[in-house]
């Protein structure tokens, strides 16, 4: 959990970030991607919402660090669920949203949208 | 989560249940076992559990200044508030509005959402940023076809205390019944019937430290109610189904053990805490009337972070709260006095309630703050919100 800072930036590596949910949902997550050469090299969420939300978005990251960018597209809520130990079905959606904020920042990256070089 | 590994328990739940008091436990026990009986057989056996509960119905008359005959034994506050609703409405032909606040109690709330649904007019009141209706309003909406007002003496989430007395008063003048639903203010705050002319006032037994399973309904001399649980004759008539006397008398011993230095302890402790966590917790703020309020309510929110998050963390340092966040409701969407009151639903969110006992203890308080200020700064370093 935590965020990536500009500052921490190595040449060649960049940060992208992604902004998913919002307060008056009660659920929002913020993540970070370091990436260098098509491998996410570090991961880090900052996540308003309950414990489900902050345990998806954490374990979220966890599954993404070490992985390339074509493999972290595959990571879905199921997995994340299941890393978990499952879920109670009201808390399913919390799975959704840690995989969006994911999805969203691969996305954001591909299209060079909120993405920082160095 | 890993388990819980401190030693240290803090019960701050009390507006859900409270522990019942060992003397009540002692009460209740003999009804169980030797006095068993079924308070309507004419034997011995019936006579005496008849006895405990024509005892105890005269403590829980006396408490409201009411008269015993005034008082029906109910299953708990549900029960009579479902009671008082569903049987003035039944009783009062011809008559088919009920007013109602937007802070009820679901028991209050869903009862009227669902007569709705079979053709009864409801309205619900709004209220301020503190919980508090506007007499004006409330007069207003009063017609010729008004069979009930139905408005909460303290509110469970936010502690808010209405005048019920200015309340009862223009009901009376107009020529409609009034209910209270005092589940959280009986032996809390002063209720005296003599006093406050409500016709019906819900009671609960294991908010007090009295067994669950059990409450009562005052229903004022003269009022007409609908019978709504048929089966045999008891209580008047009004009520079938044997009754729970262990449960009677544990109540009746709970309200008698509920003592006015009881309230002042509760309400300094929590006093204290408020501003402890206003002054030493940035962006917190109190929910609700600061001065009409429930002695041992706090119900705090805490930006940026979210309820049940908070409360888990609190509960793995042994601490028991409650939270009017969505993520604990099944419907996923906060608190609705929360709502009402105008509170964004980002700081609805991070509410906490604490609602005190009687047995806790300025070292157990001191031990809460505590926790609860690194809790709040741990949440808040991971949130991606403030700053």
């Amino acid at each position: 959990m935590g965020e990536i800072s500009e500052e921490e930036l190595k040449p060649g590596e960049e940060l992208v970030i992604a902004e998913v949910g919002n307060p008056t949902c009660g659920d929002m997550m913020t993540l970070y991607l370091k990436i260098k050469d098509q491998k996410i090299l570090d991961a880090k969420i900052k996540t308003f919402g309950c414990a489900a939300a902050i345990a998806c978005s954490s374990v979220t990251t966890e599954l993404v660090i070490g992985k390339t960018i074509a493999e972290a597209w595959k990571i879905t809520k199921e997995k994340v669920a299941a890393e978990l130990g499952g879920l109670p079905p009201i808390k399913a959606h919390c799975s959704n949203l840690a995989v969006d904020a994911l999805q969203k920042a691969l996305d954001n990256y591909e299209r060079g949208v909120n993405v920082i070089k160095k | 989560m890993k388990k819980n590994q401190t030693l240290k328990s803090v019960y701050l739940d009390h507006g859900a249940t409270t522990p019942a008091d060992p003397k009540v436990i002692e009460a209740m026990q003999p009804y169980y076992s030797e006095k068993f009986g079924n308070a309507s057989s004419i034997h011995w056996f019936g006579k005496k559990a008849r006895e405990g509960l024509e005892k105890a119905r005269e403590t829980i008359a006396a408490r409201l200044n009411a008269d015993k005959e005034e008082i029906i034994f109910t299953s708990g506050g549900t029960e009579a508030n479902n009671m008082a609703i569903r049987g003035i409405l039944d009783a009062e032909k011809g008559r088919n509005h009920v007013i109602i606040s937007k802070i009820e109690h679901p028991a209050v709330l869903r009862t009227c959402q669902a007569l709705e649904k079979k053709g009864v007019d409801v309205t619900y009141l709004d209220v301020d940023k503190d919980g508090f209706i506007s007499l004006e309003e409330l007069e207003q909406a009063i017609t010729g076809r008004t069979a009930l007002v139905s408005i909460m003496h303290a509110n469970n989430e936010i502690g808010t205390i209405q005048d019920i007395k200015a309340i009862a008063e223009i009901c009376k003048r107009k020529k409609v019944k009034f209910h209270t639903d005092a589940v959280q203010s009986f032996t809390k705050v002063p209720l005296d019937v003599e006093d406050i002319p409500a016709d019906l006032i819900s009671l609960s037994a294991h908010k007090i430290h009295g067994p669950k399973g059990v409450g009562a309904l005052f229903v004022r001399k003269g009022v007409e109610l609908a019978k709504q649980m048929h089966g045999g004759h008891q209580e008047k008539d009004l009520r079938g189904g044997t009754e729970n006397v262990p449960g009677i008398v544990g109540f009746a011993k709970a309200a008698e053990l509920a003592e006015q230095k009881h309230v002042q302890h509760m309400q300094e402790l929590r006093d204290c805490f408020i501003e402890k966590v206003l002054q030493n917790i940035p962006d917190s703020v109190l929910n609700g009337s600061k001065e009409r309020r429930l002695c041992n309510n706090a119900n705090i929110s805490f930006k940026f972070i979210e309820g049940e998050a908070l409360l888990l963390h609190l509960d793995e340092e042994g601490i028991a709260v409650s939270t009017g966040s969505a993520c604990t409701s099944q419907s996923l969407e906060p608190s609705h006095v929360l709502l009402a009151i105008g509170l964004e639903q980002d700081v609805a969110h991070g509410a906490i309630r604490f609602t005190l006992g009687r047995e806790n203890t300025q070292e157990e308080m001191d031990y809460v703050f505590d926790r609860l200020k690194k809790s709040v700064e741990s949440l808040r370093k991971i949130s991606p919100l403030g700053k």
